[in-house]
């Protein structure tokens, strides 16, 4: 954790973090020992595939798990509170007013039967105490910061009524409802149309600046966190495996999994070239492989990478690769084909 | 249930075998479902027993249903020999009420039988048709649905006058057109499905595609909700019967035993309350067995 | 919205005219000559013959369902035959009582229904849930005109607390507090079904909308308890009412048993001595007026449904 130094007093501190989800039938582990910082004003972009872990661990962050089932252990700390241990009291005044979350598709995470004012002034009155007119004053400066066109009009409609665009916009009006110090995102784009997709994200975008906001995004697309992230970590298997700067992780990744993601994806420079899959499916999560849980499907795996976890290792003071032998550390030949006969289905 | 919150966190790795042997797997899923259901196994084990015992009734009761004695009118629960006492009219309770099932189980299950043949082909066929034909019957059911039911079949029988095919016919009336909604909306539903649209779309005939794809994925559904129409049959026939319209006099029934126990009502509470307990168990039996049964075809987990 | 209810109102106007229909026929499913049904057992022959012309029996059923619509329409149902009094009138008396009897059960079976339903959802797959769903289940199972019977026994009997014989002094139903006692019996015995049927939908609804996705973003706002029930209901209000608005109807159009059970003096009662008297026009006009009340009530069901849920086109 020595590579995660970075400034002083981190917005967000999260150490060892393991969720699982238990049932009568099985126990899932959905989140296996994470640990990250965020500073204030920045943002992260958590990047994986479904089941990667990404969204619980989002969700960790406020506790958002149906309590019954969850098992939460580890250190989460945002703006000094601790998350794990605080009380459905005290986590309730800190959901909406400390962190708040923007979902992947606003027309089920919205309250079809309340309008998008009600659904905002609530959130106010909630935290704040304000009087009615001062929530509907402030209701509608938001949904102006969000840019909802005819805005006064807008607080009196229900979800529905609004294109998908729009929806995504009120849902991030709703979140900013007390000007959070933290933003978690999950998806928020991903259900939107591609032209209307980079328009709510130059507004994230231009919002975080302008209220000084952390953002956590959690992504499975490459082109969104390249177009937001100031640092790039990718999830497999409930894990960090790969935790960079940016634009350092997308023009050089060290771990296998993403650079077949980087393979698997169509980009100016892959013009004429093939695109390569990853072959496999991700792992279940009922029943972890002892080793690197990417091994079954990784090219260059050998038996060291199936005995153990392999390590977090730093490769440069904020870069850290969870692999043997990450990209920058192999031989030039790729050993891929001496162990493919070793190579079975998950 | 729900193992997980998170909408992507996996599941996906048990749907696909499941996928593949549905037609022996999911009866087999439903069918263990329902044996580890104590609950529901246990109403089985009841309607079970009872089906028996009114079955074998000739063999079981100690009398005869029709001959009873002024002089040992009303004797109380208990007495020697008259295990549940005797009625009005001097006659064994037991021996009647295990007569007494044999009708009430029929008034109970022959109209939802015939509703269930009848209302779920023309909902079957309202469904898959669409169109003007799906207009037509939907419609009519439409009709019958502005009618309470219990309005229904009082109406009916009552103006056909008492009797029990009176009843069997009022009744069956009454529950034709919530099976016609539910086959309707089923196969409308199955009918949809993506991979019907791909037999219609490899040249399958309409009959072909009611046969292979539509007829297996709509009874289930349908006949869970028939089952669950019989404890309302059984309530409603009985009730039929004790309003007098349904069997009469001298023949043993329970709503009708209910009826002319009424007047013992304050003296032999027990008693009076004995065919009311029949009515009850089944009816009872048969809602928790219908829940049981529908719980137990949902495949959410 | 005026364009969905003015297409919801004209639909049930053929709905109206069919119910109509039905009632009209019942005449002629009974067995006899319809006659029969109208004129005194020991009627000379003459008053028979006139009496037919009179009604219009001698004409082909489509002008005698006209002519007997148009006298409907004028609020003439006929005569009773056993009292000789218009049907409207006696109707119209037992109505009030039915719709008091049926609106007291009613806001029972809402008040505990929701309650129990609330609670089985709230603690889902504990104890709670089972005692309140097996209430339920016993609720919609249970021959309500036995239950009648037990609560009569119970505390008319055993335990004089409540009169269980009709509806008090007059002989007719007065929200006032000589009658109230005469409803409790009636009103539990009739709620038993609506509260059953009401505890489970609310449990299933709750369940399903605290399923839904919103209720995380709810969560995540730091919404507490209190104001997440608000949302919970407001979404829940549509499918429950329709279902407490359609047991009402089924309560007043199916009060037979219990009416008879407890002598009160409704409209159920009124179909009772109709169908023993066989006097048709009684049973004819009394199922009309019914089954027109609950093609309104649905009517209003529906329009308030639209009202509560701006999901619905409008």
């Amino acid at each position: 954790m020595s590579a995660l130094q970075s400034q002083s007093q981190p917005l967000v501190k999260v150490r060892d973090l393991n969720v699982a989800f238990v049932s009568k039938e099985a126990t899932l582990h959905a989140v296996n020992g994470v640990d990250f910082d965020l500073a204030p004003k920045e943002t992260l972009c958590i990047l994986g595939e479904s089941g990667s872990g990404k969204s619980v661990t989002l969700r960790s962050l406020m506790r958002l798990h149906p309590p019954r089932r969850t098992r939460i252990t580890g250190t989460i700390q945002v703006d000094g509170t601790d998350i794990v241990a605080a009380s459905e009291r005290e986590l309730s005044s800190i959901r909406g007013r400390l962190v708040s979350m923007i979902f992947q598709e606003p027309m089920t995470a919205l309250d079809p039967v309340f309008t998008i004012g009600k659904q905002i002034t609530e959130t106010i009155r909630r935290h704040e105490g304000v009087s009615h007119q001062e929530a509907q004053r402030r209701a509608l400066d938001l949904l102006e910061l969000v840019q909802i066109p005819s805005a006064r009009q807008r607080l009196d409609a229900y979800p529905h009524e609004l294109s998908g665009g729009l929806r995504q916009r009120a849902m991030i009006a709703v979140a900013l409802s007390v000007r959070p110090k933290l933003l978690l995102a999950d998806e928020p784009t991903t259900a939107l149309d591609a032209t209307v997709q980079i328009q709510v994200l130059l507004l994230l975008k231009r919002i975080q600046a302008e209220l000084g906001m952390g953002v956590i995004f959690v992504t499975h697309d490459l082109g969104v966190a390249g177009e937001i992230a100031d640092r790039i970590a990718v999830m497999y298997a409930g894990r960090f495996i790969e935790e960079a700067p940016a634009e350092a992780l997308l023009e050089a990744p060290e771990h296998p999994y993403v650079e077949g993601l980087l393979g698997a994806t169509v980009t100016p420079a892959s013009r004429g070239r093939r695109l390569t899959a990853i072959p496999g499916s991700p792992p279940n999560l009922r029943t972890l492989p002892v080793g690197c849980a990417f091994a079954p499907r990784c090219t260059s795996a050998e038996p060291n990478c199936r005995a153990a976890v392999p390590d977090l290792r730093a490769l440069a003071p904020d870069r850290t690769v969870r692999c043997i032998h990450p990209a920058g550390l192999r031989p030039s030949m790729p050993p891929a084909m001496a162990f493919a006969a070793e190579e079975r289905a998950p | 249930m729900t193992l997980i919150a998170a909408k992507d966190t996996p599941a996906t790795d048990t749907r696909a075998p499941e996928k593949a042997e549905r037609p022996q797997g999911y009866w087999h899923g439903v069918a263990k479902r329902v044996l580890r259901d104590k609950a529901t196994m246990f109403c089985l084990l009841v309607l079970l027993l009872m089906f028996l015992a009114i079955v074998f009734a000739p063999l079981i009761a100690p009398y005869d249903p029709y001959v009873g004695s002024i002089a040992r009118r009303l004797k109380p629960v208990g007495t020697p020999g008259y295990l549940l006492g005797t009625d009005e009219l001097g006659r064994d309770m037991l021996t009647r009420l295990l007569y007494g099932g044999r009708l009430s189980w029929f008034i109970g299950i022959m109209p939802v039988a015939i509703a269930f043949v009848i209302g779920s082909s023309l909902g079957i066929i309202a469904g898959f048709a669409g169109g003007w034909l799906n207009m037509l019957i939907m419609r009519a059911t439409d009709v019958f649905y502005a009618f309470p039911s219990v309005l229904l079949a009082v109406a009916v029988s009552g103006a056909l006058g008492p009797g029990i095919f009176n009843a069997i016919l009022a009744l069956t009336l009454v529950f034709i057109p919530p099976l016609i909604r539910i086959s309707e909306s089923t196969t409308a539903g199955v009918r949809a499905l993506d991979y019907v649209e791909a037999a219609r779309a490899t040249g399958a005939g309409p009959f072909t595609i009611i046969r292979v794809h539509v007829l297996p994925n709509v009874m289930g559904p349908i006949f869970v909700y028939a089952t669950g129409l019989i404890s309302v049959a059984m309530i409603l026939g009985a009730g039929l019967s004790f309003l007098g319209l349904g069997t009469r006099p001298p023949e043993a029934e329970w709503g009708l035993m209910l009826n002319t126990l009424r007047t013992s009502l304050y003296n032999k509470p027990l008693l009076a309350m004995l065919p009311g307990i029949c009515i009850f168990v089944t009816s009872i039996c048969f809602n928790m067995v219908s829940d049981g049964l529908r719980g137990a075809m949902e495949v959410k987990n | 919205m005026i364009f969905y209810i003015v297409r919801r109102v004209l639909y049930s106007i053929p709905i109206a005219l069919s119910v109509g229909l039905v009632c009209f026929l019942l005449v002629y499913i009974s067995p006899g000559d319809p006659i029969s049904a109208i004129a005194p057992p020991d009627a000379p022959a003459e008053m028979i013959t006139q009496l037919r012309r009179d009604y219009g029996l001698d004409k082909p059923l489509p002008e005698q369902f006209a002519i007997w619509l148009g006298r409907v329409v004028q609020g003439d149902l006929g005569r009773s035959l056993s009292t000789g009094r218009p049907v409207w009138g006696e109707v119209s008396v037992a109505l009030k009582n039915t719709v008091s009897l049926a609106v007291a059960a009613c806001t029972l079976a809402f008040a505990i229904g929701t309650l129990l339903g609330g609670l089985a959802a709230a603690f889902r797959d504990t104890w709670v849930d089972r005692i309140a769903m097996t209430f339920a289940v016993a609720g919609v199972s249970v021959p309500h005109y036995w239950l009648g019977m037990l609560l009569v026994a119970v505390f008319a009997v055993t335990f004089p607390l409540a009169p269980s014989m009709g509806a008090g002094p007059g002989g007719t139903f007065v929200w006032d507090w000589a009658h109230l006692p005469f409803l409790i019996l009636p009103m539990v015995t009739l709620s038993a079904i609506p509260l059953g049927l009401v505890a489970r939908t609310v449990r299933g609804t709750v369940i399903e909308i605290l399923h839904q996705e919103f209720i995380t973003t709810l969560r995540g706002k730091g919404l507490r308890s209190g104001g997440i029930l608000l949302h919970v209901a407001k979404n829940a209000a549509p499918s429950v009412l329709a279902v407490m608005g359609l047991q009402l109807g089924y309560l007043m159009g199916g009060s037979i048993l219990v009416e008879t059970v407890f002598s009160w003096p409704g409209t159920g009662f009124l179909l009772n001595s109709a169908i023993f008297q066989r006097d048709i026009p009684l049973l004819q006009g009394t199922i009309l007026v019914l089954a027109l009340l609950f093609v309104a009530l649905n009517l209003v069901v529906d329009l308030g449904q639209a009202l509560l849920d701006p999901r619905i086109k409008r």
